[in-house]
């Protein structure tokens, strides 16, 4: 089963950090094969920034994403230039406090960067709600991989700060 | 043993050097390269190397050439602009048998073109670019885990035949992060030793390598860029000893081109036959893998100089070979030279890898 994961949002956010995240929790907690790239320059600067990742049972053999069956949107502009070619079956979890286009596709709101902000008093972990709720909604990896996989990458000293950004998402992601 | 990491190609060719031994690097960082160098400057000093940032690429070789005749293994990373800047001392290090590797993560060329795109576009600068006649390896990784192998095989390689080997990556390869199996362990090969009192250019093995005579070990040893003689001292007006001197630097490599070659071979029996290297490979075994018949050939290249042009024989009903390269068909052209039946490039520029779909249409395509 190959899974193609495409997140998309502002330079700053994390956006790639959450695909780094997301593979690592594939390979190293959930023993499957991942790959993960990026468009290069913008993040460092503003503007959209994309990451994709592909995880797959099998090893990988093509690595780039060529149709996402799984969307993460986090800013306006990363959905017009990333998103607003989303077509079903996939589906797009969109940071609805941010995001005010709604794909042809199957969306998810979540509300991440609110919630980051009035629960966590840090919106600086949104995309860490947006990754908790893309596991809870898609099971794209298992959430122990997933906790896993953030603890080793966050900076020391806010891995409880992450952790409950984790369980936020994994929240706000449970579908009804 | 191994252990499992989901690393980037570039920290992954990183972690191979520090692997095979690697105690200098000398670098200029460039996109896309520069985390290779940023992970030499993290770890290299904990492990008792030197890291040093050089003020260009220029001096960024001239400082490997000189770490490596004090006898260290020796490094530089870079991508186009500042491979081209490196030519010079490539050729130095060339005619004075150095052992030293040199990556190049290929960004979209010519000039400073595309910082932050793929591309394989210094195939035949990396075999021809600096003056004069030479021979150097290069070699092609497609995975992660090819850029850690690699990499220790370019040092190896180097210390072997006493000469430049060439890590030549592409974005596409350098940046990806994917899953890689680390070994313990890696193979590691010595310089040939030298013997004390003879003169220090001076082979009468079949290899046609001399011994190495290290600085600081007591032998006194002239090392020059001009045409010198066995002992190292300038003859460049002597047209038969200029004549042998480099004749032996290309042999000593061209021959032991099917020792070293490295490549797979499949479907032998195959009509139609891709021949790849670096990132394209991956999109070929993709469109082998979903092939509903056996019945594609695969010439997957990792040693791409010196070429292993006997690995195109191997393909004995092949009536056709179609090369994808994010170059407009550079080894392309040198495949045309080795076989009798049409060759077909299949260019990309601009910087993104060949998609499935553009192989398989010029895979049904007659021309």
């Amino acid at each position: 089963m190959r899974n193609e994961v495409r997140f998309s949002g502002f330079g700053g956010q994390g956006i790639i950090l959450s695909a780094v995240i997301l593979g690592r929790a594939a390979v190293m907690y959930d023993n499957k094969f991942a790959v993960q790239t990026q468009v290069y320059g913008p993040e460092a600067r503003g503007g959209a920034s994309m990451s994709q990742v592909v995880i797959d049972d099998a090893e990988i053999l093509y690595p780039k994403v060529a149709h996402p069956d799984i969307y993460i949107i986090m800013s306006q502009e990363g959905f017009e230039k990333y998103g607003a070619g989303a077509e079903d079956p996939a589906v797009m979890l969109v940071d609805s406090s941010l995001v005010h286009s709604r794909p042809k596709c199957r969306c998810i709101e979540i509300p991440a960067t609110q919630e980051a902000k009035q629960t966590l008093k840090k919106d600086i972990v949104a995309n860490i709600v947006m990754l908790g709720a893309l596991v809870a909604a898609t099971h794209v990896v298992s959430e122990e991989a997933l906790k896993k996989a953030i603890l080793d990458s966050v900076p020391k000293g806010t891995e409880e700060l992450n952790l409950k950004a984790m369980q936020l998402g994994l929240q706000l992601g449970k579908q009804p | 043993m191994t252990r499992t990491e989901f690393w980037q190609g570039n920290t992954a060719c990183a972690e191979g050097a520090l692997a095979a031994g690697c105690n200098f690097f000398g670098g200029y960082p460039i996109t896309p390269s520069t985390e290779v160098a940023e992970h030499m400057a993290a770890k290299l000093p904990k492990k008792g190397g030197v890291f040093i940032q050089m003020e260009d690429e220029i001096a960024s070789m001239a400082s490997i050439i000189g770490a490596s005749w004090a006898g260290s293994r020796a490094m530089t990373a870079t991508s186009g602009p500042g491979f081209s800047l490196m030519m010079e001392n490539i050729g130095f290090a060339a005619m004075t048998e150095t052992p030293c590797v040199v990556v190049n993560v290929q960004r979209g060329g010519p000039s400073t073109g595309q910082p932050t795109m793929s591309a394989q576009g210094d195939m035949m600068q990396v075999r021809f670019g600096s003056h004069g006649d030479y021979a150097i390896i290069a070699l092609c990784p497609a995975t992660v885990q090819e850029m850690f192998e690699l990499t220790v095989k370019a040092f190896n390689l180097a210390d072997k035949y006493r000469v430049p080997v060439f890590l030549m990556a592409d974005e596409t390869v350098g940046h990806m992060r994917e899953k890689i199996l680390v070994p313990d362990k890696v193979e590691r090969v010595s310089r040939k030793p030298f013997v004390p009192g003879t003169p220090p250019f001076r082979t009468t093995d079949p290899d046609l390598v001399p011994g190495f005579p290290q600085f600081g070990t007591g032998q006194h040893v002239h090392v020059t860029g001009l045409t010198h003689d066995e002992r190292g001292y300038p003859a460049a007006t002597n047209p038969g000893l200029h004549m042998a001197l480099v004749k032996r630097l290309v042999d000593k490599i061209e021959n032991a081109r099917y020792e070293m070659a490295d490549y797979d071979i499949i479907n032998p029996d195959a009509e139609q036959v891709f021949v790849a290297y670096g990132g394209p490979v991956r999109t070929v075994q993709q469109v082998l893998h979903d092939s509903p018949n056996n019945d594609i050939g695969f010439l997957r290249i990792r040693t791409v100089w010196p070429f292993p042009e006997n690995a195109l024989a191997e393909f004995r009903n092949a009536r056709r070979f179609l090369i994808p390269e994010m170059n407009l068909g550079q080894i392309a052209r040198e495949i045309e030279r080795h076989v009798k039946v049409p060759v077909k490039s299949i260019p990309k520029l601009g910087g993104e890898l060949h998609t499935p779909a553009e192989l398989v249409a010029a895979l049904e395509a007659k021309q």
